[in-house]
């Protein structure tokens, strides 16, 4: 137990100590709601879809959560390259709670960002249908964090430096974020659209988030928990197994 | 005093091999209680292999170890508490400061918290950092780092201190120094200390005994006198040429970069 939270503390620490990077970090997010925002506002109102803002807000929110959650991930590289690593795996501690405090602290790490962005939403005009539902949201936005997190962290298991980084934003992150629906309604999507739309994992925690913001949702609060639960205990499970085969 | 079977580094047979290159070549050495132990030869010559398998980072291809009597494959956990390590690269965490990275190594090796405190101020004392505790490691020099790695591999009273090339990249200055902060932890708290190196002066002058290897085999052990002494030299120097058949010589890759640029070359 105390292995776990010494881990998750020194994520938080890193995080905490790193304040430019958490603004940094904020950039694209805010760069987002405002230009798509206020942007696409005036179309998307006209072909009766309501106010844009309050749809984006929450695949916004999804979209830094899946950013600074897979890239905590892949710092299992970093710590790798820069030596870290080895003191951790020499320890008389077993690996799975090594894994298991590093995405605890990657998730909550992803989980105050994705906070931070919705406090920045409430700034730019975004306003939650039902304020009684944001305990449902921060439970939403961990489960992105930590199946992300692990994701992250099993994929970085299985390289051996930086250089497959820029193969994973091209290849895993974008795809994941602009086919979730986070900037567009699911439905009545082309055929093909709809099924890619369904496998992507992020998908379901926008949606969720959207159900929990402002009390619309394609495939229902208790789809979307379920879902998200069953990747986080998969991720993990995949995480846990290929970091146990990590040699240095 | 404790009854132990095996001498508390036994080494009989001990091979690895990646792929077909053969890393270590069957050698067996042992080394006892309180000593000071070292291994001298090129990069590339198995060192740090050796190292990892001591270690429990590599499982062998084949022969028997036994740390403080137990079996690093079987028994990784108590292995694993019975020594303390000091890498040849860095493995300290940049952005903790040099007491967080205390801390976190204590609790890793559940070290009670009023003992760890005690053996934190008491060890960072002694390699003369206690008063940049709380600095975070990143604004350290290269010697500092070092200095604050043999504090911290020190913290759960291990048995035998591995240090594998501790002193590459640092000034001769600075390597005195380091060296000197082992020779006197070996001393107060008669630790076993194993190290790896391939600066003949260090391992004359810190070591008792000197396992000269080379292409993963070991050539000859003795002590400094002995290895001059066998071969009829007047320094180590002359004595690893002869027994080698060569200067001790700075080699680019390690025997993993060997494997992974082999199969990159596979692989195009």
């Amino acid at each position: 137990m105390e292995t776990i939270y010494i881990l998750w503390l020194r994520q938080i620490k890193r995080y905490w100590r790193s304040r430019s990077r958490i603004i940094g970090a904020l950039g694209q997010p805010l760069l987002f709601m405002v230009a798509l925002g206020f942007g696409f506002g005036p179309i998307y109102a006209k072909a009766g879809g309501g106010n844009y803002i309050q749809f984006l807000v929450p695949g916004i929110i999804s979209q830094s959560v899946l950013f600074t959650a897979l890239f905590n991930g892949i710092e299992v590289i970093w710590d790798r390259q820069f030596g870290f690593l080895k003191e951790t795996l020499v320890a008389p501690v077993p690996r799975f709670e090594i894994i298991i405090g590093r995405t605890l602290g990657g998730a909550t790490i992803a989980s105050l960002q994705g906070l931070i962005v919705f406090c920045l939403a409430l700034f730019i005009g975004f306003r939650p249908t039902n304020w009684f539902l944001l305990p449902m949201m921060i439970i939403i936005i961990f489960l992105i964090a930590l199946a992300f997190t692990a994701l992250g962290t099993a994929i970085a298991s299985t390289m051996d430096d930086m250089h497959g980084f820029q193969l994973i934003m091209n290849f895993l992150v974008m795809p994941l974020f602009f086919l979730s629906g986070a900037l567009f309604p699911l439905k009545n999507l082309p055929k093909v659209m709809e099924i890619i739309t369904r496998v992507d994992p992020l998908t379901y925690g926008v949606d969720g988030l959207r159900a929990t913001l402002i009390g619309s949702s394609q495939f229902g609060l208790a789809l979307n928990f379920s879902v998200l639960a069953i990747l986080c205990i998969i991720f993990l499970a995949i995480g846990t197994w290929l970091f146990s085969k990590v040699q240095i | 005093m404790e009854e132990k079977k095996y001498p508390i580094i036994y080494v009989r047979d001990l091979t690895k091999k990646f792929g077909d290159f053969v890393a270590v070549d069957n050698i067996s050495f042992e080394v006892r209680r309180g000593e000071i132990f070292a291994f001298l030869g090129p990069n590339g010559a198995g060192k740090s292999t050796t190292i990892k398998m001591l270690t429990t980072l590599l499982i062998p291809t084949d022969g028997f170890i036994r740390i403080n009597s137990f079996d690093p494959i079987k028994e990784q956990d108590e292995v694993r508490k019975s020594f303390g390590i000091v890498f040849q690269d860095q493995s300290l965490d940049d952005e903790l400061t040099a007491n967080e990275n205390m801390e976190f190594h204590g609790v890793l090796y559940h070290v009670e918290p009023n003992l760890r405190r005690k053996r934190i101020e008491e060890l960072l004392k002694v390699v003369d950092l206690w008063d940049k505790k709380d600095h975070l490691v990143k604004t350290f020099s290269g010697g500092m780092k070092r200095r604050l790695e043999i504090a911290r591999g020190l913290i759960h009273h291990p048995k035998i201190f591995f240090l594998d090339e501790p002193t590459l990249g640092l000034d001769p200055q600075t390597r005195n120094q380091t060296w000197n902060y082992v020779l006197d932890l070996n001393k107060k708290e008669g630790v076993t200390v194993f190290f790896t190196t391939h600066y003949m002066e260090e391992a004359e002058k810190i070591a008792k005994w000197i396992a000269v290897i080379d292409h993963g085999k070991i050539i000859k052990t003795g002590t400094a006198q002995s290895l001059k002494q066998d071969t009829g030299s007047s320094n180590l120097e002359e004595a690893f040429l002869k027994l080698t058949g060569k200067k001790i010589r700075e080699e680019e890759v390690s025997p993993l970069d060997r494997m992974r640029l082999m199969r990159k070359i596979r692989h195009h």
